[in-house]
């Protein structure tokens, strides 16, 4: 049997809204904002786990939980038995804004995570140098983030999070910010990678074939507050190359994802006028 | 084709094996900020004529302006008669022992300020009301507090320069970018490694363009207080050429002024450079 290697039982999340900001939650005036309420999930152990929805439906804020970045208003997140309070070895984190310190080199960058466990010099240096030529990157150890192109920079990132060995890949819209052509070659890239370490990743994205090509299943959130409507297996065969995209069974499961997610950006938008600036 | 490019063989073969890495990275940069800065070269000419002709054509009285040739030449003598040296020596010390001080103070104090906002809550009133008071008025209390001394001019410099870098100091720890600070978190950075290896560096850049401003303050603040009650540095020395209608050694003293300030300034923007080799300027970026 597959283990469970994340559990959310019953989680809810608000946040207080600014001073002198208000929200309407079905004609009652609030502070605060509800960003997830009653939000089970469980993730397998190795599993590619991707999470669609409207904006503004927590799927970031989930990831926060699961990194020990915050901590549910109620409910538990469980990471291996243990709830999650604050950040563990066990989980990276890779954001959309690639979030590279400017002023370290791409190889340092990547031993940053190492240097808190107290990795040594020399054995960092090596790890890094593995994941730099496992992306290619090989002759741009020396670089500095600004001499590196967005595409460059967001493999570093991943390269970074994969360096202390995660049990949990934490990715919020990495490729987002991406031009078309260069987010499809990180997706080959990344599934190539991922289907080489059986880390288990939960990943946001606004894009359904993003989703389709990389999931084992998709998890559909409803609009704010968040929860899990609808959990979409992804019966494509493994390993996924660029072919798959333009099949009839991508298509097939393409369908069936939107189908549980339009409803939901429907309704988000008419709410998104309401859109709040929030704070913890 | 006749729309062939034709290059002789030899051209090909000479063009190939010219090494230009160390021009491009070294002697092409130069010359193009050589090129942006000669640009301004023609208005001050432009400006030195005014100053020679003015007086020579009895516009202006060469008693009160004597013409820049004049000024030149006394600053030529003075250098190398070596009576100015002495005075730029103790006022260029005094400056750089009222900055290093802030330098020394400041930048602790705003990295406190900007990251605890308790401790901003509580500070920062007497913060803002200090730093609006203009130096100059201070000096008379700089003055009855310390004395004629050296202690009075270090003080007055230390207080001017003082205000920049803080106020650099606290807006570059408070535009820290969040992102950074959740990576350096996820990833297990201690407090500790939080502010060593992301706060420090990413506030480096505004604390540097702090230092360039209280630098320039310091070495205004020097000159100002020289001319109460000191017996060296220039600021004496402009003040009693003046006295004793020593005209042309007051000129050639603001001159000396101004090239000191322009040194400097050019000093401090390199410094600033150096420090923030990491951001790479606009349009540096190898892939765009």
């Amino acid at each position: 049997m597959v283990m469970d290697i994340i559990i959310a039982e019953k989680v809810n999340k608000k946040f207080q809204l600014k001073q002198g900001q208000n929200i309407n939650n079905n004609g009652v005036a609030s502070n605060q904002i509800e960003v997830l309420s009653g939000f089970d999930l469980k993730i397998k152990k190795g599993e590619f786990l991707v999470l669609v929805g409207p904006s503004g439906s927590g799927k970031s804020v989930f990831l926060d939980l699961v990194g020990g970045l915050s901590n549910p208003t109620s409910g538990v997140v469980y990471l291996d038995d243990k709830p999650v309070e604050a950040p563990s070895s066990k989980t990276a984190y890779v954001f959309q804004q690639y979030a590279l310190f400017p002023w370290r080199t791409a190889l340092s960058n990547i031993e940053f995570g190492l240097e808190s466990r107290g990795v040594l010099k020399e054995e960092r240096v090596k790890i890094a140098r593995e994941l730099l030529s496992l992306f290619g990157l090989s002759d741009f150890e020396d670089r500095f983030p600004y001499q590196l192109s967005g595409g460059m920079q967001q493999r570093v990132a991943i390269a970074r999070a994969l360096a202390t060995k995660p049990e949990v890949l934490l990715m919020d819209e990495p490729f987002a910010a991406l031009d078309a052509q260069t987010r499809e070659i990180l997706q080959n890239e990344l599934i190539r990678i991922w289907e080489g370490t059986q880390t288990t990743v939960i990943f946001v994205t606004h894009s359904i074939d993003e989703a389709v090509f990389l999931a084992d299943r998709v998890a559909v959130v409803t609009a704010r507050p968040g929860r899990i409507k609808e959990i979409i297996e992804i019966d494509l065969p493994r390993p996924r190359n660029a072919e798959l995209r333009s099949s009839n069974e991508f298509a097939a499961n393409r369908h069936k994802v939107w189908g549980a997610l339009k409803a939901e950006v429907n309704k988000a938008q008419q709410d998104w006028k309401l859109a709040p600036v929030f704070t913890e | 084709m006749s729309e062939e490019l034709v290059v002789p063989a030899g051209v090909v073969q000479k063009a190939r094996t010219i090494d230009c890495t160390w021009y491009n990275n070294r002697i092409a940069p130069l010359l193009e900020g050589l090129n942006t800065w000669s640009r301004g070269i023609p208005l001050v000419l432009a400006f030195f004529a005014l100053w020679e002709a003015l007086p020579r054509l009895g516009i202006i009285d060469t008693l009160f302006l004597p013409p820049f040739s004049t000024t030149v030449q006394t600053l030529f003598d003075l250098i190398v008669s070596g009576k100015l040296l002495m005075h730029v020596i103790v006022s260029l010390q005094r400056s750089a022992i009222g900055f290093g001080l802030a330098f020394l103070i400041s930048v602790p104090f705003g990295f406190l300020m900007g990251w605890y906002n308790k401790f901003e809550r509580y500070t920062d009133l007497l913060v803002q009301s200090l730093r609006n008071v203009s130096t100059f008025a201070l000096l008379p209390i700089f003055l009855l507090l310390f004395g004629l001394g050296e202690p009075s001019k270090i003080a007055i410099i230390f207080y001017g320069a003082s205000w920049q870098l803080l106020m650099n100091t606290i807006s570059g720890v408070k535009s820290v970018d969040q992102i950074y600070i959740k990576a350096a978190k996820s990833m297990g950075a201690s407090d500790w490694d939080l502010f060593r290896k992301v706060i420090l560096p990413a506030s480096i850049p505004s604390i540097a363009i702090g230092a360039r401003l209280g630098a320039k303050i310091s070495l205004m603040v020097v000159i100002a207080a020289e001319m109460i009650g000191a017996k060296s540095g220039l600021g004496f020395f402009i003040q009693n050429a003046q006295f004793n209608f020593m005209v042309p050694e007051m000129y050639a003293g603001i001159l000396a002024l101004a090239i000191l300030g322009l040194v400097v300034n050019y000093l401090l923007v390199w410094v600033e450079k150096k420090t923030t080799y990491w951001k790479g300027e606009i349009g540096s970026s190898l892939l765009g």
